[in-house]
């Protein structure tokens, strides 16, 4: 039974004469890690391979570079050069947008004090990138862990998205809707966000053990529900819709009360939903490794059989996790309502819902990686605008590395394939990202 | 065609799994490769079949070194294998199958099926594989699906074939095929290596045997060789292979079922007849005995074995644990109430492969103290649980956070005995506890079951291993198509058992349907607490009664409803 001709790289460990290992020092097991291409490693390298690939692209983009292509017999070498300035132009663009631009700090230089500086907010520019790329990270990370908790259950969360409406929905309409003191209306706000894509969530669970319908589907169409309720409700007046909209399908402002407090100051947007979704991957950290609860999702993501015959409730599960992922992209609209959007409008789930699987994905499901990646994507987001005002390259060039960085880490026999890495050890974290479809 | 191994060395890191092997077989024999889980027999194949490359020694064919470098090699040099698990497209059919990779062709390249069915069916008829190459793939039982497995090796003019524990997915009867085909092989001039772990069927079709142990040749002998000696080249030392045992001592009733009945599949229209996988079962497990549970695999153990645990729903009948009624309980109620269940299929419902070693042997009490408290997990309390597991059952991992998955089989069997018999139990479920184990851990198995019996649990053992049900039982009842068709004691002949097995009752011995001696003072007592109890007594006027075909039964209320329609289906 060990001796599965499949896997002829992976010795039984169970030889009976077979001596524990001893631990290999720190140094050994980074240069074992790249070897044998372990999942982080694979992840790194998707990145980096994505992030040329996307170089190369803006490179031969760009009409200058084109044109210099043209002569390339003529003088190779500018051709080159052109290709490279064209990409690094951007890179460092990006760069400068999300995390530091060196232009802030020597016009901090030139302030006459530091009181001043504090004051009109040259200091604050300095940390402005730093402060969006957070900004932007924040619904990724909560929308992001909707979707990993989901996956380590083994169910394919695709309806972030409607989960983020139906959050985005309530915590608006609590928002400006009703008056409340200034912490407890915040609180409440958030507490309506979470619970309205809850409400989702469960439906969703509820209909997969009870009817057994496959949850992708019932995620997908809720997508396309919540979308067009949300235009409905934006254009009623009675409803969510501003008065004296004129059919701009925008909701009111929500009071200042229920504005998540910045942290930083005026000048930087930051805000407290930052450490709120951090402190939610901290939680779901807890609940998927040190609570019952969290045992039996994975029990249930990785063997469902094996956690019924446990007497574990499979359908009791599936409810309960689809309930804490859709509170959790509920959640992420909270903080994109309270912390910087202070009012909804028809587009505001903008690409939430398809962005938190990659993020997952990207994170291995895991609440660390999922904020780490998220850190990464806001980054992009956050560096974007910039790149395109000051190289004239679009925006939309950030999704195709957001897209080519996901199909690498999807695809990890192509990365290590690139870099000749040795095949993982079997049963390696990359299964997670196979698991769910088939359930 | 004579093939010869020489020096065969394959290393994986620091583990040798296969230490200068010299192995010869010759044309028209049958060549058995004996070895426990991970003596190196399937490394071994996998090297002469070209899907690994040794890191020393020699593949000669009549002499001639060869490489093998791929399967491909292997096939031109005339080197077959029949894998345990079968490589076959379901929605193809068979001489689409055996063809795969191998096509006839017209001009044009269309696809001659007239030839590839032709060769097919000369092939079949030549070694008596009886396959019709029309069927589709899907429709055939595993038997088959092994035969034209075959099929495809001999297709590609196969001298020699490895057969990869091939008896390990069949049933009695097809292994006894499986061993008329590999005699018409033998004849056939065709070299045939089988690799086994059971020791009755080398020494039943093998003309010599070759013991592996940790990657070593450790002997070669004859098939009379008896079958002490070979489990102990096998293992290492001297096995016991019939556990020890004294006689029950079989106290109150703790398990009581009554006309049981289990529908395969949900009822979708209305007014349909559910089938039946488990129909009008009636039996009692005492505690301090071993039930066994005889028959064929596919007769409805499985299903009884799940609707005993709550996994399936009953149709009808009840169950009784303790006088309390459990027959719509949950899986989690049960083993709270002292259910231990040990599942057929270890890797599908009794582990999570990619957890470790100490979350599995929590899997079913993670939630109550000293695991957990409220909801948090207790990891020190939990660890703590499984390091002593772990020493006790003598699990082999390389600690308690080693994957359960990585581990063999009869260390992942000993994972689930540490779980379920670690709690303190009034009733175990065990279902083929030691399918697919070597001899060692079979015996370890074996010992742990009557030392919980002997401890007071009740114990159901479902095997289709005839002589684990001998080894362990106290009683057996014979299971065919979801009946019962007697309850015998353990030192019936085993004739009588399989023509039980087969439906057939051609009974001799007195039917046991309980320990004797006890039984008339204890069922007095319960006759008049329960006028409507009496179950055991009920089957056995079942069986009675349809023995005489249609002789009334006495008396016994519930299992009248099984003798009603009893003689008529099962007289079969």
């Amino acid at each position: 039974m060990s001796e599965s001709p499949s896997a002829p790289a992976a010795p039984p460990g169970s030889t009976p004469d077979r001596k524990p290992e001893e631990k290999p020092s720190f140094s050994r097991a980074i240069l074992d890690a790249v070897i044998e291409g372990n999942s982080v490693v694979v992840t790194i390298l998707a990145i980096l391979v994505a992030i040329v690939l996307g170089g190369l692209l803006i490179a031969f983009t760009t009409q200058s570079v084109l044109h210099a292509w043209g002569d390339f017999f003529s003088s190779p070498g500018n051709a080159i050069a052109q290709a490279w300035d064209a990409a690094s132009g951007a890179y460092v663009a990006i760069f400068e947008g999300s995390i530091f631009n060196p232009h802030t700090v020597s016009a901090l230089f030139q302030q006459k004090s530091m009181s001043i500086a504090l004051h009109d907010g040259t200091v604050s520019s300095v940390f402005y990138p730093l402060s969006e790329t957070c900004v932007q990270a924040t619904p990724l990370i909560l929308a992001g862990l909707s979707v990993a908790v989901a996956f380590r259950a083994g169910l394919f969360n695709i309806g972030a998205s409607s989960q983020w409406i139906g959050g985005a929905i309530l915590a608006t309409w609590l928002g400006y809707g009703v008056n409340l003191p200034i912490v407890i209306h915040v609180v409440v706000c958030v507490i309506g966000g979470f619970v309205g894509g809850a409400v989702l969530g469960y439906v969703v669970g509820l209909l997969k053990a009870r009817t057994g319908a496959h949850e992708v589907i019932v995620t997908i169409m809720a997508n396309y529900i919540m979308q067009y309720l949300l235009a409905y409700l934006l254009g009623k007046p009675k409803l969510l819709e501003k008065p004296g909209a004129n059919g701009n399908l925008i909701s009111p402002n929500i009071a200042s009360n229920a504005h998540l407090p910045l942290l930083f100051g005026t000048h930087l947007r930051i805000n407290a939903g930052f450490l709120l979704a951090l402190a939610c991957a901290a939680g779901v950290w807890w609940l998927m490794n040190r609570s019952t609860l969290g045992f039996e999702f994975r029990t249930v993501g990785a063997n469902p059989n094996a956690a019924r015959s446990s007497g574990m409730s499979v359908t009791r599960t599936w409810v309960l996790v689809m309930l804490i992922a859709g509170g959790l992209a509920g959640l992420a609209a909270s903080t994109v309502i309270q912390g910087t959007d202070f009012s909804l409008n028809f587009q505001s789930y903008g690409t939430y819902g398809i962005d938190a699987i990659t993020v997952a994905l990207l994170g291995r499901s895991k609440p660390g990686g999922v904020v780490l990646a998220a850190l990464l994507y806001g980054a992009l987001h956050a560096g974007a605008p910039l790149m395109q005002a000051s190289t004239g390259v679009p925006v939309d060039i950030v999704q195709v590395i957001q897209a080519l960085i996901v199909m690498f880490v999807a695809a990890p026999p192509l990365v290590r394939a690139i870099f000749r890495l040795r095949a993982a050890r079997a049963g390696g974290t990359g299964q997670v990202l196979s698991k769910g479809w088939n359930s | 065609m004579n093939l010869e191994l020489q020096g065969i060395t394959k290393r994986f890191g620091s583990l040798v799994a296969n230490d200068h092997i010299d192995l010869s077989i010759a044309p028209g024999t049958i060549h058995a490769l004996l070895g426990e889980n991970g003596a190196g027999k399937s490394t071994l194949m996998n090297i002469l079949y070209g899907l690994l490359q040794p890191d020393e020694g020699k593949i000669l064919v009549d002499g001639q070194p060869i490489t093998v470098q791929s399967p491909k090699d292997a096939l031109a040099a005339g080197i077959g294998m029949v894998h345990q698990h079968f490589m076959l497209v379901p929605v193809f059919t068979v001489a689409e199958n055996v063809a795969l990779g191998h096509e006839e062709t017209k001009p044009l390249g269309w696809l001659d099926r007239r030839r590839m069915r032709a060769k097919v069916r000369q092939l079949s008829e030549q070694y008596g594989l009886r396959v019709d190459p029309d069927a589709l793939t899907e429709d055939l039982p595993v038997g088959v699906q092994q035969r034209v497995e075959i099929l495809k090796a001999l297709v590609r003019d196969a001298q020699v074939l490895i057969l990869d524990e091939p008896t390990a997915v069949l049933t009695p009867g097809e292994t006894e095929d499986l061993f008329r085909i590999m005699r018409e092989l033998r004849a056939g001039g065709k070299g045939v290596v089988f690799i086994s772990h059971k020791l009755k069927e080398v020494q039943a079709i093998a003309d010599t045997v070759t013991i592996l142990r940790r990657g070593q040749v450790v002997g070669e002998r004859p098939p009379s060789t008896s079958e002490d000696e070979l489990a102990a080249l096998m293992v290492g030392r001297n096995v016991q292979l019939r556990v020890s045992k004294t006689a029950a001592t079989p106290g109150r009733v703790v398990l009581d079922v009554s006309d049981l009945k289990v529908a395969t599949t949900q009822v979708l229209v209305p007014g349909e007849e559910a089938a039946l996988a488990v129909n009008g079962l009636t039996f009692r497990v005492r505690a301090g005995e071993i039930l066994g549970i005889a028959g064929v695999q596919g007769n409805g153990q499985t299903e009884l074995c799940e609707a005993l645990m709550g996994l399936l729903p009953v149709t009808e009948g009840g169950i009784h644990l303790n006088d309390r009624d459990i027959t719509g309980a949950s899986p989690r109620d049960r083993l709270r109430a002292g259910v231990g269940y040990i599942p057929e299929d270890r890797q599908q419902d009794g582990l999570v492969s990619s957890f470790a070693v100490a979350e599995n042997i929590v899997l079913d009490t993670y939630d109550r103290a000293p695991y957990a408290s409220g909801v948090a997990l207790k990891l020190g309390a939990i660890r703590q649980t499984a390091t002593e597991r772990l020493a006790e059952y003598d699990i082999r991992a390389q600690s308690i956070d080693t994957p359960v998955g990585t581990l063999s089989g009869g260390n992942q069997q000993k994972v689930i005995l540490a779980r379920e018999v670690g709690r303190d139990l009034t009733l175990l479920l065990a279902s083929q506890p030691t399918r697919g184990l070597d001899v060692g851990s079979i015996e370890f198995v074996h010992r742990r079951i009557i030392e919980e019996r002997d401890r007071g649990v009740a114990v159901v053992l479902v095997s289709s291993e005839l002589d684990e049900i001998y080894a362990l039982s106290d009683r057996i009842a014979i299971m065919y198509e979801g009946r019962f068709t007697g309850f015998r004691p353990p030192d019936v002949p085993v004739e009588e058992l399989g023509l039980l097995m087969a439906g057939i009752d051609g009974s001799a011995t007195p039917e046991v349907p309980e320990a004797p001696g006890i039984r008339e003072a204890d069922e007095a007592v319960e006759a008049a607490e329960d006028p409507g109890a009496g179950g055991a007594a009920g089957v056995e006027g079942a069986a009675r009664a349809s023995e005489a075909g249609g002789r009334e039964a006495d008396g016994a209320d519930r299992a009248g409803g099984a003798t009603s329609e009893g003689p008529g289906t099962e007289a079969k």
